[in-house]
């Protein structure tokens, strides 16, 4: 089958070129972080050593995205969960045009979104001046997700018929949301949740507008690093973001498929 | 354990739906306690929404009350009603594994961990299915389920068991089963039972009374035999079992029907129309005092035989015969109907 095989060279041929493409910037980004000099090359020796400058330079903004990403997870819980099971039990019209209302911070350029929060509200200087103000940016972009990803999963089982057997049982409006309504959209809480830490840690046009020298988050101190400084030191900070990113991007493929796992590893009995 | 239950009354209970639609005219229903009541319509009777007036999950209408004993409970929702549910679909929580499911309404009610575990046991011993208590409810057949939703609904010894079409998710065969054992339970228990089904055969089987919906209003409140052989109207005697419809016009102490002539001590002159069964039919030998008509078509079910015969009336009719012989179409057959068992209905 020789023109099949040679369907299929070409086919990886492709593959591979265009993971090469997006590939390669990676590690060479990487790369020189690591790199004693990076004009001169990887033989001039690998270093922690601008690792470590970023930590002393930067360290501050890591702490702070850290901040801002987990603040803004524990709201858009508190928000969003609750919206999501409103929006499925309560289906009208008004809750249709919310879950659309919802959306659009995602569908606005997000500098549009950080200039309406700066012209509005940019007169309170506490509040200006404060992460807070970035946090509200963030709850705004991030919410949605949220709110998407777990009104798929309480779309997708009979939540109605469900609280009513737990009804029927005895059980109070707070047993059942607790025992039965948040542990059958735990998969929608996880990935939901995951998504929002991730878009939270990487956000950067809004924040751009939003921050103050005081309050830089890691991408804001990544452009800073990019402007100003060498770079290794540049390329050191885009290590210590993956380092960041990529166990929450790994657990979000993971959480995408749940099911089989969980009927793969059950034995049957 | 044998507990009664209660009584249950509905007095003047209507719904109204929030788009305006009238799902139950108002109606005036008692259970006795102890007692299996089914009800029994096409979808969109309003038996559905009967039960759930009785549950708790609808409220009636202004001046409807629902009374359990001589208490009033209109007011109480279902979390303080103290039934046990059993939904077509079952409803089982698919976070929780088989015993789990059966103690959340102990849970729920925050009795101590030994009389919970001690009261899942005894439920999964009398559904006998101990061997699935650790399953999770994506591993159990639609059987299982059935079973395992019955034993959380009667776990927290309810005061009335509400059952919503819970055998029409399964197949035929395992349908019959578990009626049979549906049946021997509520003998068992002596619950009050209120069972909703579409399913006339199931109605009969299980229901001490049987009461008939259609659009919103209560048809027919009976015992299966009454409502099989008395018939309070037309749609209950169309709805429960096969009915026969002859026309025909009475003269001189009978009835004359195409094919024949009828004994008739009903009204005494005029267009009449009479119903029968199937089974009120008996194949005789000669056409001497009988009607005439040719088999249309024939089925052998086993145990019997059911003929299409047409010439009889104007509509073929159906006629069931315990003759095991072959029936060839367009053959000439001879029948007499059992005089008492025809009907005269209202259209």
């Amino acid at each position: 089958m020789p023109r099949r095989s040679r369907a299929f060279a070409f086919q990886l041929a492709f593959t591979v070129l265009v993971s090469a493409f997006l590939i390669v910037p990676v590690g060479m980004s990487i790369t020189a972080g690591l790199t004693a000099n990076y004009f001169q090359g990887v033989k001039s020796g690998l270093t922690l050593r601008w690792v470590g400058e970023v930590w002393r330079l930067y360290r501050e903004t890591i702490f702070l995205s850290m901040t801002i990403a987990g603040t803004c997870l524990a709201l858009d819980l508190a928000l969003g969960v609750p919206a999501a099971y409103v929006l499925v039990r309560r289906q009208s019209r008004l809750t249709r045009l919310f879950e659309e209302a919802l959306v659009l911070p995602v569908a606005i350029p997000g500098l549009a979104t950080a200039l309406a929060l700066i012209l509005t509200y940019g007169v309170y200087r506490e509040f200006r001046t404060s992460w807070v103000f970035i946090l509200v940016g963030h709850v705004l972009f991030t919410l949605p997700f949220m709110v998407r990803s777990v009104l798929a999963v309480l779309s997708s089982i009979d939540l109605r018929t469900l609280e009513e057997s737990a009804r029927s049982l005895g059980a109070s409006f707070i047993q059942r949301f607790v025992g039965v309504v948040l542990p059958n959209c735990r998969g929608g809480i996880l990935a939901g949740a995951l998504m929002v830490v991730t878009l939270s840690i990487g956000e950067f046009n809004m924040t751009w507008m939003l921050h103050t020298p005081l309050t830089r988050t890691l991408p804001v101190g990544l452009a800073d690093s990019y402007a100003s400084m060498r770079l290794e030191i540049g390329s050191a900070y885009t290590i210590v973001f993956f380092v960041m990113i990529i166990p929450l991007l790994v657990a979000m493929q993971l959480l995408a498929r749940p099911r089989q796992h969980a009927a793969a590893e059950e034995p049957e009995s | 354990m044998s507990s009664a239950g209660v009584g249950i009354r509905l007095v003047g209970c209507a719904k109204t739906f929030a788009d305006g639609t009238r799902a139950v005219e108002p109606i005036d229903l008692e259970i006795r306690a102890g007692e299996t009541v089914a009800v029994l319509g096409p979808s969109g009777c309003g038996k559905t929404t009967t039960l759930r007036l009785i549950a708790g999950l609808e409220a009636p209408d202004p001046g409807g009350r629902v009374l359990f004993g001589d208490v009033d409970v209109t007011d109480l929702p279902i979390e303080r009603r103290n039934v046990g549910m059993v939904f077509q679909s079952y409803a089982l929580f698919p976070n929780m594994t088989v015993s789990e499911n059966i103690a959340y309404g102990l849970r729920v009610r925050r009795l101590p961990a030994a009389a919970q575990r001690e009261r899942v046991d005894e439920m999964l011993a009398m559904m006998q299915i101990g061997e699935l208590r650790h399953r999770r409810i994506d591993q159990l057949s639609g059987g299982q389920k059935q079973r395992v939703a019955l034993a959380r609904a009667l776990a927290v010894r309810p005061r009335a068991l509400l059952l919503d079409e819970p055998l029409t998710a399964l197949d035929a065969k395992l349908r019959e089963g578990l009626r049979v054992e549906i049946d021997t339970l509520l003998r068992r228990l002596g619950m009050t039972t209120v069972y909703v089904t579409h399913d006339q055969a199931e109605a009969m089987a299980l229901g001490d009374r049987i009461v008939v919906m259609s659009h919103g209003r209560v048809a027919q409140i009976g015992g299966p035999r009454d409502i099989y052989f008395a018939p309070a109207s037309r749609f209950v005697a169309d709805f429960v079992g096969t009915m026969n419809s002859l026309q025909g016009t009475s003269r001189d102490g009978a009835l004359e029907v195409t094919g024949g002539r009828l004994p008739w001590r009903g009204q005494s002159s005029g267009e009449v129309e009479v119903l029968f069964r199937p089974e009120s039919v008996t194949l005789v030998e000669s056409a001497e005092g009988s009607l005439t008509g040719r088999v249309l078509s024939s089925f052998f079910l086993g145990d019997r035989t059911r003929l299409v015969v047409e010439g009889v009336g104007r509509a073929p009719i159906i006629v069931e015969t315990a003759a095991s012989r072959e029936f060839k179409a367009g053959e000439s057959v001879y029948l007499k109907i059992d005089p008492h068992a025809l009907l005269v209905l209202d259209r």
